[in-house]
């Protein structure tokens, strides 16, 4: 066990070695071994966000579907509502109408009454002046006393 | 052992426990040494061939394996070599995160190339202990030792490195006074012991290497004696060839938990001082 130069010149190599791996050999490896690490934790990051997307999605279907659904009662319920308030309109509508013609009907059959009543007076009038011809015979002129009988007429 | 009518056992072992070492011999002339006590003689000035060739072999194959997993890696699905490429780095790149909480990008690089190349020069002790050596002495080089990490200026050089690390992050990150404060007020905060503080914490420092490269060392080391061991059974007749081949699997199987488990330990002590380095807070 002879200690010589073999160990100066082990000592040179051991440097040699050293910074080759340093220069060389371990910023390459290490990089790559880092970057898949990284590549593996977004894989693992985006899965789990995909999941929470998934849920998240599912839920919003939930609630798309629950506001449709929602939706689609109110409008019923409004076409119900519209419904109820037409057949409301109509019968308000259809009563008006009824009135009117009653009241037409009834304005007509006062005309009618008063048209009558006219002919009547007329006709009462004329008799009457035709009795009364007869009784003063040719006494009282026509026209004279179409005056008194018209009054007459009227008081009728 | 294929050599054994011309070997005892005991230069067989010394055999197997020498390192090809090329340096200047006492007469003036360089070349290698052809025994332990030539190679002693070199003294400072010679090189463990074998060491320095299987450790930077060992090396450079991580590195290039390594490089191409880096160079081809994909952020889709990973392939086999990154996938294991992958897992030791998350493994190397966790431990630092857990221990080393100050930001410093050489640490975790630094703990994966002591990692892998440390478990790769212990893996080199699970290659039956003759094979490549007697394949050596094929083409003429006569000492080959396979296993880098048995070799202590292997352990103790990259101990070193780590050693000359934390001095230098030390006083990177507390300035040379405050360095030098931690070494003299720990652990009695008194101007009077400071000597005292000194030498308790200056030993302290000089352990952390001594203890890092030895450990690997002593660990590798015995292993492969008892590997060596093993294999001189193999020469003793059939009933202990056959033991040995039981003893040597069974030794094989734990020695794997060791070799991991000695460069794992040297990973995580490595990182440990390089963050005891960068506190800079009282404790």
């Amino acid at each position: 066990m002879n200690l010589n130069l073999t160990m100066f010149g082990q000592s040179l190599v051991f440097f040699a070695f050293v910074w080759f791996c340093l220069k060389f050999i371990w910023p390459f490896l290490k990089a790559a071994m880092t970057e898949r690490q990284e590549a593996i934790a977004h894989g693992l990051a985006a899965a789990e966000e995909a999941e929470k997307k998934l849920t998240e999605a599912a839920s919003g279907a939930q609630d798309e579907l629950a506001k449709a659904k929602d939706e689609a009662a109110q409008i019923i319920d409004q076409a119900r509502r519209r419904a109820n308030q037409m057949i409301e309109d109509a019968k308000g509508e259809a009563r008006e109408e009824g009135q009117r013609l009653v009241d037409a009907a009834k304005g007509e059959i006062d005309q009618e009454m008063n048209r009558a009543r006219e002919a009547l007076r007329v006709q009462v009038a004329e008799l009457a002046i035709s009795g009364a011809e007869k009784v003063l015979e040719s006494s009282i002129d026509a026209s004279q006393h179409s005056q008194m009988l018209e009054r007459l007429a009227g008081e009728l | 052992m294929p050599t054994g009518e011309t070997q005892t056992s005991a230069e067989y072992i010394k055999h197997h426990l020498t390192n090809l070492t090329y340096g200047q011999h006492p007469d003036g002339a360089w070349g290698f040494a052809h025994s332990a006590e030539e190679a002693l003689e070199m003294g400072f000035m010679s090189i463990n061939v074998d060491s320095m060739a299987w450790s930077i072999g060992l090396g450079v194959i991580f590195l290039l394996l390594f490089r191409r997993a880096a160079k081809n890696a994909t952020v889709g699905v990973p392939g086999g070599l990154q996938n294991g490429v992958e897992m030791i780095v998350d493994f190397i790149d966790d431990l630092t995160q857990s221990i080393f909480s100050h930001k410093n990008d050489l640490i975790a690089p630094m703990a994966l190339t002591i990692f892998v190349w440390v478990f790769l020069m212990n893996l080199m002790d699970l290659v039956p202990v003759d094979w490549i050596p007697e394949l050596a002495k094929l083409f003429g080089v006569h000492y080959m030792k396979v296993v880098p990490s048995t070799d202590p200026n292997i352990t103790m050089a990259m101990a070193l490195a780590v050693f000359v690390l934390i001095i230098y992050y030390s006083i990177k990150c507390k300035g040379l006074g405050g360095f030098l404060a931690e070494l003299s007020f720990h652990p009695f905060p008194s101007k009077l012991l400071i000597p005292v503080n000194f030498i308790l914490e200056f030993v302290t420092l000089i352990a952390k290497p001594l203890s890092l490269g030895l450990r690997l060392f002593g660990n590798l080391y015995a292993g492969e004696m008892i590997f060596v061991l093993i294999a001189i059974m193999f020469s003793a007749g059939i009933g202990f060839a056959l033991a040995g081949g039981v003893f040597q699997f069974v030794w094989a199987v734990f020695h794997l938990i060791i070799i991991t488990l000695q460069a794992f330990v040297f990973a995580v002590l490595t990182i440990v001082y390089m963050a005891q380095a960068h506190d800079t807070e009282e404790h």
